[in-house]
């Protein structure tokens, strides 16, 4: 028999012929751009990372100055858009629950508010609404010298929101270490909680003993040691306020932007969560006695997190991808600073955006990875 | 480059690889071939190039292209304008998308030595400055401590203000963005309380504020900003071309020949010099690979250097802008051509 008549030996040949062109292909790429770059005299390499930058950035999470290198600008990038994207992670989920919720309530006033809410935020262009918060709200407050203020304490103006900072002094390291061992016996009492009536179906209310257990021993680690934290204040001092927590406006306008168009999606992933039990499981629940805040706690949101976890790694995925846009309002997010003016400064295109891109990558699979580990814990296990 | 690197940089390039293909021959069979000449401009600044209310791109970059186009062609609207951001302009020169880039850009050892880039010369004289509201009282960049201070990304601009406050110890926030105009619309509502760039830019960005005359530019010049037409090494004779392009244009101002008298002084002028730049005495246009009416067709279509100057910067444009270091060098500036011999 010959070999193209044989459906498997033609499927391995049509299979090796693919493979070959790709790496072909990949092999000519590298090549060529090689050979490129070369014989144009441009520098390759990855030794412009520990050169000079030279340049400043307005909020950075560690120390820079203009001394600092490259690299030092590039972690500089990184740690601002994983904060933007914590935040807005975690302001998103938040909001994102809460509409939804208020969404499938029966009072008609704020289900039509959560679904207007809703259809607006979700039907204009993210790039739009970020630019909505920067220009047509924050830009346009007063300047310095006219600051919104709240006391002689918060100061809003066009600069940003300038907040007291906590100092911490000397005796601080009591508080989060009794906020540790808190955490940990709570931790062990909720254990120890569920094996009870696992074993002797007696129920031991948790939620009260361990508020207690949090804020006890912190109101008395507080007392002792005397409140250990001072107030550093925003003060006036010329061009600009001094001092205090300082959110730029273009870190606002993000923030807000991100987690309000996110939470519009959530809120809807949430929704067709709750939706998706049906309503078998609540009037079983009721049959055998449960209240129907037991029930929401017992029956109905467990199932619904197997329905609302995979959709809502995608937006968390979203969000942090997202934020790149940050560049639009000259936040100092990675692609701003190290994509954007890193690349600019040394002109080494094709390092500077692989680095960044493999940035993304991992920070999204790391996501992914962690919100499939969620997902393997709450999803039904099938005998 | 180690091996990892390289394997490394190979995922990322697709995107670069296929326009670098393609422009690895020779730039002006190129140009030739298209029948047009691809010039990297601004996106938007009055008396360099910005687009008039009919359309027409106008400014001395823009004027640079055309003498460039006039040159090859004989022609000086075969020129197509791709308008660029400073963060743009160096990858769009770099990939092949556009055959010149005359956009405003500083000459500096890095972009020449490191980029794979070469600098043909100096349109513009600038040094940085700053632009503050006159109502904040200050008088000179000393009085900035502290302050809020708009700034373009991927600029020497950006290099400077952190040099100079460094050497000066003072503080600064920097308020960084994209575009030139996204620096200007910050530094309107606020958001900065200096802008800082090149002043002659800072001029251009003046006329487009709401009330140009509550701002004012401060004395101080912080650095030296050599502006010129940028090409990508490697090709020399596309490298001479654009060089001489711009000196045929001070050698025209030197010698008195201008837009009106260039037609008239081909055929009669009698001195050596004049003949040999209007391609009448010798094969100098030849020896660029263009024709001998290269210069005659620069200088008929778009003018000399000090036209150029004062249609787009000077007396002649809203700008007003001095010559200043930008006179030619026999009237104590620092335009000078090397003769056409």
């Amino acid at each position: 028999m010959r070999v193209w008549r044989d459906p498997r030996l033609r499927a391995l040949l049509f299979q090796a012929l693919v493979l070959a062109g790709v790496i072909g292909l990949a092999l000519f790429i590298l090549d060529n751009t090689l050979t490129n770059l070369e014989r144009r005299g441009i520098t390759s390499g990855f030794d412009f990372l520990s050169s000079t930058a030279g340049f400043g950035i307005i909020q950075t999470l560690v120390d820079f100055s203009e001394e600092s290198s490259y690299g030092r600008a590039f972690l500089v990038g990184l740690l601002n858009t994983l904060l933007v994207s914590a935040l807005g992670i975690a302001l998103a989920t938040f909001l994102g629950f809460l509409v939804g919720i208020a969404r499938l309530s029966h009072n008609w006033l704020v289900s039509r508010l959560a679904a207007t809410y809703i259809e607006v935020f979700r039907n204009i262009p993210l790039l739009l609404q970020i630019f909505f918060w920067y220009f047509a709200v924050l830009q346009t407050l007063p300047g310095p010298r006219q600051s919104l203020a709240v006391g002689d304490v918060v100061f809003l103006n066009v600069r940003g929101l300038y907040l007291p900072k906590p100092v911490p002094e000397e005796s601080f390291w009591w508080i989060p270490a009794t906020l540790s061992l808190s955490v940990l016996s709570i931790i062990l009492l909720v254990r120890w909680a569920r094996r009870r009536q696992d074993r002797t179906g007696r129920a031991f209310h948790s939620m009260y003993a361990s508020l207690a257990l949090l804020l006890g021993p912190l109101l008395v680690a507080a007392l002792v040691t005397g409140f250990p934290v001072s107030w550093e204040l925003p003060v006036l001092k010329g061009f600009n306020f001094r001092g205090g927590l300082v959110l730029i406006p273009e870190f606002m306008a993000l923030l807000i932007a991100l987690s309000v168009y996110t939470a519009a999606f959530i809120a809807e992933i949430v929704r067709a969560g709750i939706l998706s039990v049906s309503h078998g499981q609540t009037e079983a629940a009721h049959a055998l006695g449960l209240r129907p805040l037991q029930t929401l706690r017992l029956v109905v949101i467990p199932q619904a997190m197997r329905v609302i976890i995979p959709p809502l790694t995608n937006q968390y995925l979203n969000l942090t991808k997202n934020s790149s846009l940050a560049a639009a309002v000259g936040y100092p997010d990675l692609v701003s600073v190290f994509a954007g003016t890193v690349l600019n400064q040394t002109g080494q295109a094709i390092e500077v955006i692989a680095i960044t891109m493999a940035v993304y990558l991992t920070i999204s699979l790391t996501i992914a990875a962690t919100m499939n580990w969620y997902n393997r814990r709450v999803a039904l296990v099938e005998r | 480059m180690k091996f990892k690197a390289k394997i490394f940089l190979s995922t990322a390039v697709a995107l670069v690889v296929l326009a670098q293909a393609a422009v690895a021959g020779q730039t002006l069979d190129t140009v030739k071939d298209k029948g047009y000449l691809t010039c990297g401009v601004h996106n938007g600044l009055p008396g360099f190039s910005s687009p008039d209310d009919k359309g027409r791109w106008t400014g001395i970059d823009v004027d640079v292209c055309r003498a460039v186009a006039a040159a090859v062609f004989g022609d000086a609207s075969k020129v197509r304008f791709t308008p660029l951001s400073a963060k743009e302009r160096l990858t769009a020169l770099q990939s092949g998308e556009v055959d010149v880039l005359s956009r405003n850009t500083t000459w500096t050892l890095t972009r020449d030595a490191a980029l794979g880039l070469n600098f043909t010369g100096v349109t513009y004289y600038d040094g940085q400055g700053f632009l503050v509201r006159r109502d904040l009282g200050v008088t000179s960049a000393l009085d900035l401590a502290g302050a809020s201070v708009c700034v373009q990304t991927g600029t020497t601009t950006e290099l400077n203000l952190g040099d100079y406050f460094r050497s000066n110890g003072l503080e600064y926030s920097p308020v960084v963005f994209e575009k030139s105009d996204e620096t200007l619309a910050a530094y309107e509502a606020g958001r900065c309380d200096a802008l800082t760039s090149d002043r002659s830019q800072l001029y251009a960005h003046r006329i487009k504020l709401r009330a140009p005359t509550e701002h004012v530019v401060l004395p101080e010049v912080i650095s030296k900003e050599p502006l010129g037409p940028v090409v990508r090494q490697g090709d020399d004779a596309w490298f001479n071309i654009v060089k001489w392009s711009l000196f045929a244009m001070v050698n025209a101002e030197e010698l008195g020949i201008d837009s009106g008298n260039a037609g008239r002084l081909k055929a009669s002028s009698r001195s050596p010099a004049v003949r040999r730049l209007m391609g009448v005495e010798g094969d100098k246009g030849k020896a660029l690979r263009l024709g001998n009416s290269w210069a005659y067709d620069i200088v008929s279509q778009v003018g000399n250097y000090g036209e150029v100057f004062e249609r787009n910067l000077g007396a002649d444009s809203p700008l007003q802008i001095d010559r200043g270091l930008n006179k030619l060098w026999s009237k104590g500036g620092l335009q000078y051509a090397p003769p056409v011999r």
